[in-house]
C-alpha cells in the first residue's frame, strides 16, 4: 500500500551518540528479535526451495527418503514463517519505527490489538502473512497419512513448495518487512534490511500509523478470510497436478480435495461478504459493492471456484467433465495468484507503476509459467481423461449443470476483460478509460439472471435424461407459487420490470428448494414414521452435501433480495442544513439537531452530528453520523448514522468534504430498501457452507468404502 | 485556462441574470441532488474508479462546483459530459465511448459466451451419440439414496471379499 519511502515521521534521532544510548537501552529488541525473524524468513526461504528440489529428485532417483526429506522440510515452513511473523508482530507492537514497514502502518497512539493486526495493513506484512497461511496449510496437508496416495506427495510437495518459495522470494528480496530505514551520503531515504554503504540509520519518532478506513472490524478479519480462501485453493490445485503428472487421472484427486475446496470456497466468500459489510460501514457511498478492481480480483477466483464446485459432481457422479475440471482448477489457481498480482502489483493505478518495481513482472511471469507448464500438463494427459459417460437426451442435469458453468465463465470473462481492458488501452493509446459499475451491472445481470433461473430448475433435473413433460411436473408448483408472488408484487405497486424478473426468480428458486426440503422429509416421514423435524434434520444429515447447497441456494436468494432492492429502489439525496432544519427523503424525515467537534488523544478529530429521524410524523430515534479526521495521515473517515430494520436502511453521513459546522451542514442521505437480507443472506449462506463441508461422523464405514473400492481398482 | 474562462463568463452571465431579474422568470439555484445526478456519471480523473458525487478530494469538490455553475447557466447533462471529457479525456465517463479499439470492450465478452455456449451445445450431442448400452441411472431421491448406497457397498464387500 504505501510503497514509497517519501514519509515524514516527525522528528529523527540521528546524532551517532544518541544512536548508542539507544543501542544499549534495546540491544535484544533491537537486534536479536529482527535478526532472528529476518533469518527465519530466509531459512523458510531456501527450505521451500529445498523441498520443492528433493521431491522431485525423490521421483526422478525413485527413492522414498528424498521425497521424505522434501515432506519434513514442508513441515518446517510453518514454525519457521511463524517465528518470522512473531518477531514482525512483535516490533509492532514495541514501536520500532526504524523498520520501514513498522513505521508505516503503526503509531504511538494505535492501541495494541490494531498493532497486531497491521501484520497485514501493508503490503509486505500482507505477503508474509499470506506465506505464513501457506505455510500452515501445507504443513497440515504434510501431516495427512499418505500410505494410499503415495504417488501424489511429492508432486503435492513441489506444486505447495513452489508457490511458498515464488512468495517468500517477494518477502525477502522485494519487500521485506525486516527492511530498516537508511539515509544515504545523498539525503534520500533508502529501506534495506542490512546497512548500505556509507549510509546512517534513521530512527523516526513516530510511525504514520495504519490507514484508518482499514481500522474496522471487518477490515480487520476480511483480509485473513480471503487469504485463507487463496491459499486453501493452491492444496485442490496441487492435488489436481499431481493427478496429471502421475497419470491417476480418475476422481481420487477430487474425493481427496473436496473439503478443501469447500472450505477454500467458504473463506472466499466469507472474505467477499466481509469486504461488502466494510464497504457498507466505511466508505460512505451507501453501498457495498463498487465493481473496483481490487474487489473484482477477490471475486474472480470466486466465480472460477463456483463453477468447479458445480461441476466436480458431475466428475464425481457421472465421470465425465475431466478436462473441465482439471481446466477449472487451473485457471482458479491462476486467479488467485492474478488476484493477488493486481491489489500487489499497483497495475490498477497505471501500467507504469508496474515498472516501477519487480514486484509486476515476477508475478506475470510466475502466473504465465505456472499456468502454460499446467495447461501443457493438461494436454499431455487429454486422452487419459476422456469421460465414461453418456446422455439419452439434450435436456439433464449434466447439461444444466454444465450451462452453469458457462453463465458462471460469462461473468468471469466480463470481469476479466473489464479489469484488464483499461490497462490495455493505456498501454496501446496512451488513453485511460474508465469501465464503471455500469458496464458490469448491464452486462453481467442477464447472466446472473440466467445462474437464478438454473438453481430452480436444476435440483428437480435427472442425471442422464429429463423430459420437459418430466421437469414440467416437477416445476409447475413452485413455478404457480412464484407467480403468486409477483402477482402479490405488482399488487403492491411493484413495477420495475427489471426488478420484477429478479424477484419472480428468485422465489422461484426459494420455492423449488423448500419444496425440495419438503418432499424429502415427506417421503422420510413415510418410511421411518418419524416426526417432521427429526425426519428433516436425520435428511440433512445423511446427505450433507445436498442439503447444505440447498441451504447456500437460499442464502442466495436472501442475498438476490437484498441486492435487487438496493440497486432498482435505493435514494438519496443531499442538503446543506442549518440546526432545526429538515429534509425529507421518501416517507422519512430528517432534523439537523446539533454538531459537535473534538480531538482525541489518538490524533483524530471528531465532527458528530445529532439528527433526530421521523417516519410519516412518528419519532424514531436519533442518529449521530461522524467524520473522523486523522492528522497524522490527513485522512478522513466518514461513518453514517443507520437506522438499520429488515425493511430497509436509513443511512446519514455527514459530508466530510464540505465545511461541517452549526450554521451550515451538509447531509447525504440515502434509503436503501431491504439492504439486510444481503447480510442474512450471507449468514445462510455460510451456514450452508459449513453443513456441506463439516466431517461426517460416520467417517468409519465410508473409509471402509473408499479403501475396498480402492483394492478393487489396484487388483 | 478554459476552466477559468468558462467561470468568468458564467459569473458574468449570472450577474447579467441577477440585473435583468425581474424581465426573466427566476431560475433557482441548482439543488445538490441536481449536481450529483450529472456527478454520478462522472468518474474522477485522479482517483481510479470514483464518481464524482462520492470522491472527496479538493479536485473533485470543484469539478462539482463547475458542475454547478455549469447548470446555472442552463447547460443540459449532454453539454456538461462533453466539457469534461473535452477536459480530461474519456475516462471521466463511466464507460469507454465505443469508438476505435474500446469496441474491444463490447464485442470481446459477447463474442466468447457465444462460441462457449455452441461449444457446450456440441460438447452434449457427443455426449448423446455415444451411446454405448450402459444403463442411464434414475435420479436418486434421498430416501433412494440410501438404500442405494447400501446395495452398492454390500455388493462391494462381496466382490472385494
Amino acid at each position: 500500500m504505501q510503497s514509497g519511502l517519501d514519509f515524514q515521521p516527525g522528528p529523527y534521532i540521528r546524532r551517532q551518540d544518541e544512536y548508542c544510548q539507544w543501542l544499549k537501552g534495546g540491544f535484544l529488541n533491537t537486534f536479536v528479535v529482527p535478526n532472528i525473524g529476518l533469518f527465519s524468513l530466509f531459512l523458510a526461504f531456501l527450505v521451500a526451495i529445498y523441498a520443492a528440489v528433493a521431491a522431485v529428485f525423490g521421483v526422478r532417483q525413485q527413492n522414498p527418503k528424498w521425497i521424505e526429506s522434501g515432506r519434513a522440510a514442508m513441515l518446517l515452513t510453518f514454525p519457521l514463517l511463524s517465528i518470522a511473523c512473531v518477531a514482525l508482530i512483535f516490533l509492532l507492537v514495541t514501536g520500532r519505527y526504524e523498520f520501514k514497514y513498522v513505521a508505516s502502518v503503526t503509531s504511538d497512539t494505535m492501541p495494541t490489538y490494531l498493532r497486531i493486526t497491521s501484520l497485514w495493513g501493508g503490503q509486505a506484512g500482507s505477503l508474509l502473512f499470506w506465506s505464513w497461511l501457506m505455510a500452515a496449510f501445507t504443513g497440515a496437508v504434510g501431516l495427512r497419512k499418505w500410505d494410499r496416495d503415495r504417488e501424489f506427495l511429492p508432486w503435492v510437495i513441489l506444486v505447495t513448495m513452489g508457490t511458498l518459495a515464488f512468495f517468500l522470494l517477494l518477502v525477502v528480496f522485494i519487500e521485506n518487512p525486516f527492511a530498516r530505514l537508511w539515509q544515504s551520503l545523498d539525503g534520500s531515504q533508502i529501506a534495506a534490511p542490512f546497512r548500505p554503504r556509507g549510509a546512517v540509520p534513521l530512527f523516526p519518532s513516530d510511525g504514520i500509523g495504519l490507514n484508518p478506513l482499514l481500522r474496522h472490524l471487518g477490515m480487520i478479519i476480511h483480509p485473513p478470510m480471503l487469504y485463507l480462501g487463496f491459499v486453501s485453493y493452491v492444496i485442490p490445485y496441487a492435488f489436481a497436478i499431481a493427478a496429471l503428472a502421475t497419470g491417476r487421472t480418475d476422481a481420487r484427486w477430487i474425493k481427496l480435495t473436496r473439503r478443501w475446496s469447500l472450505v477454500a470456497w467458504l473463506f472466499l466468500s466469507l472474505g467477499l461478504i466481509l469486504g461488502g459489510r466494510w464497504a457498507y460501514d466505511v466508505l460512505g457511498w451507501g453501498g457495498y459493492w463498487g465493481w473496483d478492481p481490487v474487489e473484482i480480483a477477490a471475486l474472480m477466483p470466486w466465480l472460477a471456484g463456483t463453477a468447479f464446485l458445480h461441476s466436480v459432481m458431475i466428475q464425481e457422479k457421472r465421470g465425465i467433465l475431466k478436462h473441465w475440471n482439471m481446466l477449472l482448477i487451473i485457471l482458479t489457481y491462476a486467479l488467485v495468484i492474478f488476484g493477488t498480482f493486481l491489489t500487489r502489483s499497483g497495475v490498477l493505478s497505471s501500467v507504469h507503476a508496474f515498472a516501477q518495481s519487480a514486484m509486476g513482472p515476477l508475478f506475470l511471469g510466475f502466473i504465465g509459467v505456472t499456468f502454460i507448464s499446467s495447461v501443457a500438463l493438461l494436454i499431455h494427459r487429454w486422452s487419459d481423461l476422456k469421460g465414461e459417460n453418456h446422455l439419452d437426451s439434450v435436456i439433464s442435469r449434466e447439461s444444466l449443470f454444465l450451462l452453469n458453468n458457462l453463465l458462471f465463465m460469462g461473468i468471469l470473462v466480463i470481469c476479466f476483460w473489464g479489469v484488464l481492458f483499461p490497462l490495455i488501452s493505456e498501454l496501446f493509446t496512451g488513453q485511460k478509460v474508465t469501465v464503471g459499475p455500469i458496464f458490469y451491472k448491464r452486462a453481467t445481470a442477464p447472466l446472473w439472471g440466467g445462474i437464478l433461473l438454473l438453481m430452480g430448475i436444476a435440483p428437480l433435473s435427472v442425471y442422464g435424461r429429463t423430459s420437459w413433460q418430466r421437469l414440467g411436473s416437477a416445476l409447475w408448483k413452485p413455478a404457480l407459487a412464484a407467480l403468486i408472488f409477483e402477482f402479490i408484487l405488482v399488487v403492491q405497486g411493484v413495477r420495475s420490470i427489471a426488478a420484477l424478473i429478479g424477484y419472480g426468480l428468485a422465489a422461484f428458486v426459494a420455492f423449488v428448494t423448500l419444496y425440495e426440503f419438503w418432499r424429502g422429509t415427506k417421503a422420510r416421514r413415510k418410511r421411518h414414521k418419524e416426526s417432521f423435524p427429526t425426519a428433516l434434520w436425520r435428511m440433512a444429515r445423511r446427505n450433507r452435501r445436498r442439503y447444505g447447497g440447498y441451504v447456500i441456494h437460499l442464502g442466495i436468494v436472501l442475498m438476490a433480495f437484498g441486492i435487487i432492492g438496493i440497486e432498482m429502489f435505493q435514494t438519496e439525496t443531499q442538503a446543506t442544513l442549518a440546526q432545526g432544519e429538515q429534509l425529507t427523503l421518501g416517507r422519512y424525515t430528517m432534523v439537523f439537531d446539533s454538531l459537535s467537534e473534538w480531538d482525541t488523544n489518538e490524533g483524530r478529530n471528531v465532527a458528530r452530528a445529532v439528527v433526530q429521524i421521523y417516519r410519516e410524523d412518528k419519532f424514531l430515534g436519533e442518529l449521530y453520523p461522524r467524520r473522523d479526521f486523522y492528522y497524522a495521515s490527513q485522512q478522513s473517515m466518514t461513518i453514517p448514522g443507520v437506522r438499520s430494520t429488515l425493511e430497509d436502511d436509513f443511512y446519514v453521513l455527514l459530508v466530510g468534504w464540505e465545511p461541517i459546522a452549526a450554521q451550515g451542514t451538509t447531509f447525504k442521505v440515502y434509503h436503501n430498501p431491504l439492504v439486510n437480507f444481503i447480510w442474512m443472506g450471507g449468514f445462510v449462506f455460510i451456514l450452508g457452507t459449513l453443513v456441506a463441508a463439516w466431517p461426517e461422523r460416520e467417517s468409519l464405514p465410508s473409509r471402509k468404502r473408499v479403501s475396498t473400492r480402492g483394492a478393487l481398482m489396484r487388483a | 485556462m478554459r476552466d477559468s474562462f468558462v467561470r468568468v463568463f458564467g459569473l458574468a452571465l449570472v450577474l447579467i441574470a441577477l440585473v435583468a431579474a425581474p424581465a426573466f422568470a427566476q431560475d433557482p439555484e441548482p439543488s445538490d441532488d441536481e449536481v450529483n445526478r450529472i456527478a454520478k456519471q462522472l468518474y474522477c480523473p485522479v482517483c481510479p474508479n470514483t464518481p464524482l458525487d462520492v470522491c472527496s478530494t479538493q479536485a473533485c469538490a470543484q469539478w462539482r462546483a463547475t458542475i454547478r455553475e455549469q447548470l446555472e447557466l442552463g447547460w443540459n447533462e449532454d453539454q456538461i459530459r462533453q466539457y469534461f471529457v473535452e477536459q480530461y479525456g474519456d475516462r471521466v465517463l463511466a464507460t469507454p465511448p465505443a469508438r476505435g479499439i474500446n469496441w474491444l470492450i463490447y464485442v470481446l465478452p459477447p463474442v466468447v459466451i457465444i462460441v462457449g455456449g455452441l461449444l457446450l451445445l456440441r460438447t452434449i450431442r457427443s455426449w448423446i451419440g455415444t451411446n454405448n448400452g450402459r444403463l442411464v441411472q434414475e435420479e436418486l431421491l434421498p430416501e433412494k439414496d440410501v438404500y442405494v448406497n447400501q446395495l452398492e457397498d454390500e455388493l462391494r464387500r462381496r466382490e472385494s471379499g
